[in-house]
Parts: C-alpha cells; structure tokens; sequence
C-alpha cells in the first residue's frame, strides 16, 4: 500500500508545484470570480429582485446570491484548466511517462483529478477570503460545511475534464472546449440566477438548468455555505461523478488507443 | 527463454492501415538488440505496444517473463523506457524529475536518495541534480532520461531513437554507455533509423511496412556492404 500512497503523493506534489509555477493561473483564477462578483453583480444589483428562497432565511444581495455560483465557476475553470494540462501532457509526451507506470491507471488517473481538484479548493477559499474582505460574508461554518461539497464538486468537474482530455486529440481543439462546455454549462445553470426566474422567461431553459449537473455542483455548494444538505443535488451530484469518471476510465483504456494518433 | 523480451505474432492497426502485420522477436538477457527500420515502419506503434500505451487485439509481449496482457504490473516494473519525445519536467530539477519518476513506480521513500545518486553517478551527473531540467542541453537531458530509465532497476531498457536531435559527441556517448549497460547483463531493444549507432556484434532486426524483414547478427547480415549501403538495398529508403 506504501507505493499507493507514494504514488499519490507524487502525482499531487507535481500538480502542487505545477500550479506554483504558474503564477498567472492563480491570478487569472482569482481575478475571473471577483470580477463577476465586485463589477458583474454590482451591476444587476439593481436589476435582478430576489426573493426569499430556500436556504436563505432573509432578503439577500445579488452579491451573495452569486458566491456559491462563483465558487463552482472556479471549480469548474479549474477541471478544464486540467482537462488541458493533461492534452498538453500528450502532446508534449510527459503523459507517456504516467501511463507506463505499473500502478493501475485508474488509480493513476484518480490521483491527476485528486490533486487538482485540491488545487481547485485552495483557490475558492482564497476567493472566499477576499469577498470576505470586500464585506461579502457567510455563516462562519459554512466555510468548513461547504469543504465536502467543495471536493466532489472538484472531482465531478475534474471527471468532466478527465473524459474531454480523452476525446480531444490536439490542443488547437481547445477553444471548442471553452464555448461548448464552458460557457452553457454556466449560462445554464443556477449559479447567476435562480431557477424560478429562469422560469418566468422560458420553462423549456428552466429544465435544461435543472438537468445541467453543474446547476447542482453550485446548488450542493450553495446549501452547504447555509449549512444545509440538499440531498437532490447531492445525489446528481454524486450520479455524475460516477458517470463521468468511469467515461474518463474508459476513455483513458489503452485498449481504445487514446495515444494513437501519437503513436 | 524467461528473461528479456519476447513478442509474439504482434498485428496492430489503424483503422484501414496495418501499422504491425505478425511482429515476432526475442531479446535475451545481455543482448543489444537494434530495431532498423525508416520512418514510417511501425517503430513507435510496437514502442507504445510495449509500453501499454496502446493494446494490441492479437499477439503476445512478455518482459522478463511477465504476460503484459495478464501481470501488466509486473511487466512494467521490469521495463525501463527512454520515450523518443523529452518527458522531463522542465520546470523541476534533475533530483525532482527523478524523484516524481521513483514514485510513480513505487520506489520506498526511504530508498529514493540513495537510487538516485547511484543512478546519477551511473551517468556523471551527479553534479548537476539540484539544476533544472530547462539549465541542461539536449545530450544532459538525455542522459537524465537515461538514468531515470534505469532508477527502478529494470531488467529490460527500451529505447526509442534515443539520439535524435542529439550532436555527434553526445550521441556517440549515449550510444557507448547503453552497449556497456547490454554487456554487464541488462536486455536493450534499441530503434533507431540511424545505421551508425549499429554495431556489428549487435543483433539486429529490420522492420519495413509493419513486418520483420530480417533478423541476425549484424555483422553477418551486412555481408560486405556498409549497413548504410543494405539497409538501403533492403528497404528503398536512405539510412
């Protein structure tokens, strides 16, 4: 079990060290939420009147309303940012040099997703931290309640971009990634607006939120934060993440020859 | 033989296009074996099949005994690789690079230290372990890739042009250092299109259009001929 464990530890240091390299990422990763959050919804303040809905117990900013939203959006960024570290591994051969190790690939696979899912965690509480600092609070255990949510949210994302990895064969590609996963995947889920309004406007989209699974990454992170369970989000959650991570298995099957156009 | 390398009726295509049509070889314990063949044989599709990269639907791999179908595990631990493409991490030191490489084939934590300075001293770089992977040239990287090939002590060292890209001097040295590694025991599969880096007492197999052409000692295969001058004869295109 020791090679196990080292194994992951390898794996997750290199993503740990990867991520310190790149300082821009980490900025970039910052920046995109807290733009949505200090200019975006200080902007639609005005315009979008919420309602008391479940699991706030009070009227609340459109600020606060989108947190839990900007939260799963750095999750989500974040699962690509690694779907796309992980083609650029092929293309540059460094994925050569996981896939010949003798551990499962499975496991192998798991512990790329584990490590940056981790990553992806340490930024949403820096994010946090800094709409704490611009006055953007919530209740003080939330931030520990949410941390569960948090990682499967990680890991459902990663999974996503996991299995993306496995169907994009050139980096060049990667841009089709941005406006077809991305952005719908946002744009279509609860995380700026909630699904009653959504209703209001068009019935048909509001059911195409409710069956986008990242409206309930946002929603699982969004009842944790008010330490509460949604247990419907909770089980999509879960759902996909077993969905998508035995996809990213299969995808990653040497037998289906992912490595072949490298070949 | 239970040692070494030994593929058997190894087919594997792409699609319409047979990359490898019924590939058999055997590589024995102690042996440097050149795989000769132009671009375009099949080299890198049977170097991915030998590293699971990919998986063929018919054929048999064994290495040092190990089914890599059925024990892929064991298989790979027993396979050192130097991939034709870098793998190194640039931004990490040499000691990280080899370090995260221990790791990923299960190397004690306790043990790494001391493998790598072996592994290092092995090559003459122990100098240089605390520089980044990006602070060496091309023939260092390779080196390094060398030693990190052999960190987890395996019995079989495949390796996949190994100097392209590299100057004379470094090439002719990468060359000598893994004909020594084959005399003191370990088994080499070494590919290359590069006539130059085959000796005559090297055993030597030719791959033309996904077929082994010709097998034997190099020296008795040539005949007269420079290996450049049959190789050419033997498949149309120039080594």
């Amino acid at each position: 079990m020791s090679g196990f464990w080292g194994v992951t530890r390898a794996i997750v240091g290199r993503e740990f060290l990867r991520f310190i390299h790149q300082r821009e990422r980490f900025i970039a990763a910052l920046v995109r939420p807290l733009v949505w959050l200090l200019i975006f919804a200080a902007g639609f303040r005005a315009a979008l009147g919420l309602s008391i809905i479940p699991p706030y117990q009070t009227y609340i900013t459109y600020e606060t309303y989108i947190v839990p939203g900007l939260c799963a959006m750095v999750l989500l960024f974040n699962g690509m940012q690694s779907s796309l570290s992980l083609v650029y591994d092929r293309e540059m051969g460094s994925m050569r040099l996981l896939l010949t190790s003798p551990y499962p690939r499975w496991w192998l696979l798991f512990c790329r997703l584990f490590g940056s899912t981790a990553i992806s965690i340490l930024q949403v509480y820096a994010f946090l931290a800094i709409a704490a600092l611009f006055g953007i609070t919530l209740p003080a255990l939330g931030y520990i309640a949410v941390l569960p949510g948090l990682i499967l949210g990680g890991l459902m994302l990663g999974a996503l971009g996991l299995v993306l990895s496995s169907f994009i064969s050139q980096l060049e590609n990667f841009a089709g990634v941005m406006n077809f996963v991305i952005f719908p995947m946002f744009f279509l889920s609860s995380a700026l607006y909630p699904l009653w309004k959504m209703a209001e406007s068009s019935p048909l989209l509001r059911d195409i939120c409710a069956f986008n699974p990242f409206t309930h990454v946002v929603e699982l992170i969004r009842f944790l934060l008010y330490l509460q369970l949604n247990f419907h989000a909770l089980a999509w959650v879960v759902l996909s993440t077993l969905v998508l991570s035995l996809l990213a298995v299969w995808g990653y099957d040497p037998a289906r020859g992912l490595m072949k156009r490298k070949g | 033989m239970t040692g070494g390398l030994r593929v058997t009726d190894l087919s594997f295509d792409y699609g319409p296009k047979k990359a490898l049509d019924r590939v058999s070889l055997a590589v024995p314990p102690g042996q440097f074996c050149a795989l000769l063949g132009p671009n375009g044989a099949g080299k890198s599709t049977l170097v991915s099949l030998l590293t699971r990269l990919l998986v063929a639907p018919t054929g048999d791999i064994h290495v040092a005994g190990h089914d890599l179908r059925t024990a892929p595990r064991k298989a790979l631990a027993e396979l050192g690789v130097v991939f034709q493409q870098p793998t190194l991490d640039l931004n990490l030191t040499v000691r990280q690079n080899l370090s995260y490489f221990g790791a990923l084939h299960g190397l004690p934590r306790g043990e790494m230290p001391g493998r790598i300075d072996a592994a290092l001293d092995r090559l003459d770089m122990r100098a240089r372990g605390d520089e980044k992977a990006r602070a060496l040239n091309g023939g260092h990287r390779r080196r390094m890739e060398l030693a990190r090939a052999l960190l987890h002590e395996p019995s079989v060292l495949l390796l996949d042009e190994p100097t392209v890209g590299l100057d004379a001097a470094a090439r002719a040295a990468i060359t000598d250092h893994v004909h020594d590694l084959a005399q003191q025991g370990l088994c080499v599969l070494w590919t290359t299109h590069l006539t130059d880096e085959v000796r005559d007492d090297d055993a030597l197999l030719v791959l033309h259009r996904g077929q082994i052409i010709d097998a034997g000692v190099t020296g008795d295969i040539r005949g007269a001929q420079t290996l450049s001058d049959w190789f050419l004869t033997r498949t149309g295109a120039p080594a």
